[in-house]
């Protein structure tokens, strides 16, 4: 297990190399695709992304939290949230550790 | 929002940049993302959130239906963390 950290410029030049698009092309590709997921979420709408994984707004209802500190009650407000749920594709993938290339 | 629906809008906006290029974009993205995970790395997308690996213990489970004890395995699930522009954003731009 390798647990390097790639960024998104990592993303970036993959894509020019992987997909042959001009490095200022696959820079406004990501982005772009990360602004419209973010909108969808915005937006409430869930994102599904076949083979991936699916992203959902989650809405909390206020509950009560504890300042760990001070040990003080304060209420944690009504808030949404975003989870992330991995297709069953993608958690064997990493299950496995790559092995088998099930590819996204 | 679905893949199908995400490609087309990328496909028009990236015009003229071939469909078929611009559909193998998207999917070369997922597949960095999958394949940093399943080596145990991160993926970190400032602004709208990083993609870790969460080490899942080994536990007994139990079988709701029988009532059995099964071992479940440790194991290894990809995970979100959203960022914090994306997670404010969800909220309508400000703190909750």
């Amino acid at each position: 297990m390798a647990g390097k950290t790639i960024t998104r410029a990592d993303l970036v030049d993959a894509v020019a190399r992987r997909a042959n698009l001009q490095r200022a092309d696959a820079n406004r590709l990501l982005t772009r695709l990360l602004e419209m997921t973010q909108d969808a979420l915005v937006a409430g709408d869930t994102v599904k992304l076949s083979r991936f994984g699916n992203f959902n707004v989650r809405a909390k209802r206020q509950r009560i939290g504890r300042n760990p500190k001070t040990g003080e009650e304060v209420p944690i407000t009504p808030r949404r949230v975003v989870t992330f749920r991995p297709s069953q594709m993608l958690r064997e993938f990493v299950e496995k550790g790559g092995r088998g290339r099930a590819k996204s | 929002m679905l893949r199908s629906e995400l490609v087309a809008r990328l496909q028009e906006e990236m015009a003229p940049i071939k469909a078929s290029e611009v559909e193998a974009a998207v999917d070369v993205v997922l597949d960095e993302i999958a394949v940093a995970l399943a080596e145990g790395g991160r993926v970190e997308l400032r602004g709208f959130g990083a993609f870790s690996v969460r080490k899942r213990e080994a536990r007994t489970g139990r079988n709701p239906r029988t009532g059995q004890t099964v071992k479940v395995e440790a194991k290894r699930v990809p995970f979100f963390k959203p960022g914090k522009e994306l997670r404010l954003q969800v909220n309508g731009g400000e703190e909750p």
